[in-house]
């Protein structure tokens, strides 16, 4: 049962326990709801600007242990940053879970995504960590 | 467990050594997966295809193979014997004539056919002949809330095109579907009733003499997915009194990408074509064509001929065994299945528990995501589907996005049916552990 134990660290289930930025609010700059049509999967997620600075991000959803986690750890992750620094850390993330486990996450860059890693060996759950990551870079093209 | 419509038959199932000797033709289950002699329950989404099908296959390919239905030369003569005679054998498996059988690619396919050659007659075309098949506002497509989405979509859109109203026949808070609900929602102004012979999700079998009367006695067509049906149980089309069918090989041990459409012979006659184009006409002149008597008039350009030849191949082997007895098989895994589930706590079976069905179950556990569970038994060789097994509008009326599918076949075996039953309170327990 490793690699499910891999799969299911202790940050993913703190996340999935405690969610992080969880509950949608009314004075969001930009939003996108993005849903995975293989599972049904949902995340909505807000972003507030500030120029080019995010000081606010919200999400809500529903669906697996995957995808939850990775949006309360993305929304904890978001206030802060630059657009351009969060288009930074999208790519790098969406590198590493292509890869096919090839491709390390980049833990000082993102933080509790290291825990997500486990998730890019597996082609069906690949969708399930990026559906918030997706979320935030539709969020921001609407800008 | 009452499985009311076999209750006076006496047909025997498979013994294990029966069914030992049929998984010898299927290489793949002797796989391992993730360390774990593959479990796979996962018939319902495809079938595992024996050796007779690939061989089946193969001899064509290297020693046949030509195009069919046009040139004159030796082997594209036996080509299209072989195709034809294809054609005839999976119509005599389901009950239907040579020239009610039309290759699709899938059922997906073969539903769109219909509802496209609908569309087209309703624009005009196919002359008088095709009268029967135009719709317009004030008109109603009906089809039922269990659909599969390929039963569903089509409709929809057919009665955008044409002004004609969509309708459904709802599911009961269980996901039964009564003939009394079909009664309620069958009205003068029904042309076509498209439903499932048995649930993709709810494995459940739906009385279909029963719903023909219904849309016969208001002169409605009716469209039957025969897609869970024809693999797992013995049909004959004809005898059901069905107007179109469809069904799908891969889903019953043949190759992926041959789809049946079965019609009566008198409507295919009448319907115009969808797909135009090469091999489906007769006269072609720059201001028109004519076309050929079905099913080739429904047939445009080259056919899936090595396709159509591993889903008689796949027919035969089934026919070998004796669909009687698979069915027999298949219920009674259906129900080992079922009294496993409702015995582990946390497990909500979908649908009606006590009905006739196939051997196939779809579980929702309350807290615990479908994926995530996959997860688990994926890791123990255990493939089951997990997702709305395209299905929207059924998950969402029982309150889930995603459920959890074991579906079997003629391979499976009782001890299959264990080895997820004991896996899955050990999932439910690692995730409970989690939480």
């Amino acid at each position: 049962m490793s690699e499910l134990e891999s799969l299911y660290q202790d940050i993913i289930v703190d996340h999935v326990k405690h969610p992080r930025n969880r509950g949608l609010h009314d004075h969001a700059t930009v939003e996108s709801h993005q849903l995975n049509p293989t599972c049904g999967d949902e995340v909505t997620l807000q972003l507030t600007l500030d120029g080019d600075r995010i000081t606010e991000a919200a999400w809500t959803g529903k669906g697996c242990m995957i995808s939850q986690s990775s949006a309360s750890i993305l929304a904890e992750q978001l206030p802060g940053l630059t657009v351009e620094e969060t288009m930074a850390r999208i790519e790098s993330f969406r590198e590493s879970m292509r890869s096919r486990g090839e491709v390390p996450v980049d833990e000082d860059l993102l933080g509790d995504a290291i825990a997500l890693e486990g998730a890019a060996k597996y082609v069906a759950r690949v969708k399930c960590a990026m559906l918030a990551w997706v979320a935030a870079e539709a969020a921001l093209a609407e800008r | 467990m009452s499985v009311t419509a076999n209750a006076d038959q006496q047909t025997a199932g498979l013994s294990p050594a029966e069914v030992a000797q049929i998984r010898e033709d299927f290489p793949i289950l002797s796989e391992l997966v993730n360390g774990h002699p593959l479990v796979y329950l996962d018939s319902g989404a495809t079938s595992q295809r024996p050796r007779q099908v690939v061989d089946a296959e193969r001899a064509y390919t290297e020693h046949r193979n030509a195009a069919v239905h046009r040139g004159a030369h030796t082997l594209a003569a036996e080509a299209t014997e072989e195709f034809e005679a294809a054609r005839a054998n999976v119509a005599s498996f389901v009950g239907a004539r040579d020239d009610e059988i039309v290759w699709t690619s899938n059922a997906t396919e073969a539903v769109n056919l219909v509802a496209y050659a609908m569309s087209n007659a309703s624009a005009g075309r196919g002359g008088a002949a095709a009268e029967r098949f135009r719709l317009g506002p004030g008109d109603e497509i009906l089809t039922t809330e269990l659909e599969h989405h390929a039963n569903l979509i089509p409709w929809q859109e057919l009665a955008a095109r044409t002004g004609a109203t969509f309708r459904y026949v709802p599911v009961d808070d269980l996901g039964g579907l009564s003939v009394d609900a079909f009664q309620a929602a069958i009205s003068p102004a029904t042309r076509v009733v498209a439903f499932t012979h048995v649930s993709n999700v709810t494995g459940a079998v739906l009385p279909v003499a029963e719903i023909v009367g219904l849309a016969r006695s208001v002169g409605a067509l009716t469209v039957l997915d025969a897609t869970q049906s024809v693999p797992h149980l013995a049909v004959d089309l004809r005898a059901l009194g069905v107007d179109f069918a469809v069904f799908s090989g891969h889903k019953m041990l043949g190759p992926t990408g041959i789809g049946v459409l079965y019609g009566r012979r008198e409507l295919l006659s009448a319907l115009p074509p969808f797909l135009t184009g090469g091999s489906m006409i007769t006269t072609v002149t720059m201001d028109g064509a004519e076309f050929l008597p079905p099913p080739q008039r429904f047939e445009a350009g080259t056919q899936r001929v090595s396709q159509a030849i591993g889903l008689s191949a796949a027919v035969d082997y089934l026919r070998a065994i004796g669909m009687d007895r698979v069915e027999a098989h298949e219920r009674a895994l259906g129900a080992r299945l079922i009294e496993g589930l409702r015995e582990i706590d946390g497990v909500r079976i979908l649908g009606h528990v006590d009905v006739d069905r196939v051997g196939l179950a779809a579980i929702d556990v309350p807290g615990i995501h479908a994926h995530d569970l996959g997860q688990y038994l994926d890791a123990r060789g255990i493939a089951i589907r997990v997702g709305h097994h395209c299905a929207q509008p059924l998950h969402r009326r029982l309150g889930t996005t995603a459920s959890t599918r074991a579906s079997t076949y003629v391979y499976s075996t009782e001890s299959e049916i264990d080895t997820y039953l004991d896996a899955l309170p050990e999932a439910i327990q690692f995730f409970r552990k989690l939480a």
